[in-house]
């Protein structure tokens, strides 16, 4: 622990409750007034803002475009896109900037009417023309983004003999804390969620099937959303009005798919290292894992990856509801806000995963692990059985 | 005309698209074309225009048999774009070619995808024509 840096701190967050605002509201809306509120939570006023993170919701030429749209002029601007594990690279890219001395006060925002413009995430989308030499050789197969977890899904069953009941355990873990999280419980109300309650793994493995070996309640929603994230020196942190959580390590990493390569294994098992090696702490030591559950496979094999249990083993290591925040003992809780899967999903929503992961180490969550001290956040952008980023920060208390 | 106009289609590649504009064009014979790098062996696909293991440009195209295994697949039974809704439930999968390019598409030739496909089954190319190119589907060997 001696070596950690502890020189940028999450001081401000901010979750935009509403999951369907019902066309009234932009996405640059939903970013200002999180950025408002994210201020306000740390003491601190646009006018401190001198750092820019931005994955393009904002338009093209989105440091700009925000930029302008706030009336500040930062001096750092960075526009890294790398989908849902977007936010991830901004915390990790903020704290070294931080350090660097090339800003004080970072501001990241996110803005979403994702279920407004009633956008077919999971199952729409391939069929314009392909610019990208990779696009042109799978367009024509229809592959839709469920379509495409569940290879990996189904190689995972293949190989390590991994079951419909094991990967429901994640599907019935988020739903638990989302059943305790009131802005959860109203947005899936305000989506119409035919059944809002706890659920069990039979009500998992028995909804219908999206695309094989996925069942519906192992897909994320598609919702409205946005939030952010203010991301300070020590020194501000010092005078901000909430506890600092310190940015203890960071990683990133590409996967693609490679001849003769293993699907099973993502990002995940390059980036995670990189970021528990930099913080100094192992796997065993984490409170809370907020993994991007896009599905319920994504969160199987990135616990895998990451290291809290061998490639292979994620199946028996979910069982038995090990992954529920009432079970410290158990290892890490997941997804405490209800995640993707029971919470919001409005694209790209590794931003959640930051603020969830502070909420916890100040004990502000509804599902609040007692003394929780370290967080892992993973971001998985782009698809996991095909092209994806990934981007892993372990976040610490003091 | 107006109702050929609502027949769903496959959407298909840009056969112009330079990288991969000789893989298209070998459809139009027939040949499922990879390339290999003659410097240092190694097997190229998606095609490109350098090698992912040296960056040589020394590539050649090769043509498989067309025969190879299922690495992972899934039947989808849902889907947005309306050809592939007309298609549903249908089989997408990644197959690993017996020269080892590993390539994705859809299986064909199967009466009930749902109990029809299993990894490690073996599969051969299944020609889908059309006016420029061909499109390579698998089916069962
Ligand atoms: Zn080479």
């Amino acid at each position: 622990m001696a070596t950690q840096a502890r020189a940028a701190a999450i001081v401000g967050i901010h979750e935009y409750p509403s999951r369907d605002v019902e066309g009234a509201v932009t996405p640059l809306h939903i970013k200002t007034e999180s950025a408002l509120r994210a201020l306000e939570d740390a003491g601190l006023t646009i006018a401190d803002v001198d750092g820019i993170y931005d994955a393009g919701d904002g338009g093209m030429m989105s440091g700009l475009a925000i930029s302008e749209y706030f009336g500040i002029k930062p001096n750092v601007i960075d526009t890294t896109m790398v989908g849902g594990s977007s936010y991830e690279y901004h915390a990790a890219h903020a704290a070294r900037d931080i350090a660097a001395g090339k800003c004080r006060v970072a501001l990241l925002t996110y803005g979403s009417t994702a279920h407004s413009n009633a956008f077919a995430i999971g199952v729409g989308g391939r069929g314009g023309p392909a610019a990208a030499p990779w696009d042109n050789m799978d367009g024509f197969t229809g592959m839709t983004l469920v379509s495409n977890y569940a290879m990996v899904a189904h190689r995972h069953m293949y190989e390590y003999g991994t079951t419909s009941e094991q990967l429901a355990e994640i599907s019935v873990a988020t739903r638990y804390h989302a059943m305790r999280n009131p802005e959860a419980v109203a947005g899936m109300t305000a989506l119409e969620f035919m059944d809002i309650r706890e659920t069990t793994i039979e009500d998992v493995v028995n909804s219908r099937i999206i695309a094989d070996p996925l069942h519906l309640l192992e897909c994320c929603m598609i919702s409205d959303g946005g939030g952010a994230v203010v991301i300070a020196s020590a020194e501000v942190a010092r005078d901000c009005k909430k506890a600092p959580v310190w940015l203890l390590g960071s990683g990133e990493a590409t996967g693609y798919p490679e001849n003769g390569g293993d699907i099973t294994t993502s990002a995940a098992a390059q980036s995670g290292p990189s970021a528990f090696g930099e913080a100094g702490v192992t796997p065993s030591e984490i409170d809370i894992a907020m993994i991007y559950d896009s599905f319920s496979i994504t969160v199987l094999a990135l616990l895998e990856d990451l290291g809290f249990c061998k490639k292979g083993e994620g199946g028996a290591w979910v069982e038995g509801g090990r992954l529920r925040f009432d079970r410290p003992n158990d290892g890490p809780a997941l997804n405490t806000d209800g995640g993707g899967l029971s919470s919001n999903h409005p694209g790209m929503r590794g931003i959640f995963l930051l603020i969830e992961a502070a909420r916890q180490l100040r004990g502000e969550s509804t599902s609040q692990v007692d003394g929780a001290k370290l967080a892992v956040a993973h971001g998985n952008g782009g698809m996991l059985g095909s092209r994806h980023c990934a981007g892993t920060v372990i976040l610490g208390k003091d | 005309m107006a109702d050929e106009k609502k027949i769903p289609r496959r959407p298909l590649p840009n056969v112009k698209e330079p990288d991969t504009a000789p893989f298209w064009a070998g459809t139009r014979e027939g040949e499922l074309r990879y390339q290999r790098c003659d410097d240092c062996e190694t097997i190229v696909f998606y095609p490109r225009h350098h090698c992912t293991n040296c960056l040589g440009r020394n590539l050649s195209w090769h043509v498989s048999k067309g025969e190879g295994t299922v690495y992972t697949y899934s039947v989808i039974r849902q889907a947005y774009h309306p050809f592939f809704r007309s298609k549903v439930p249908f089989a997408v999968a990644w197959i690993d070619l017996d020269e080892g390019p590993r390539v994705l598409s859809n299986l064909t030739g199967i009466e009930d995808p749902s109990n029809g496909v299993s990894i490690g089954q073996r599969v051969t190319v299944d020609w889908e024509e059309h006016e420029e190119l061909s499109i390579p589907l698998f089916r069962p060997l």
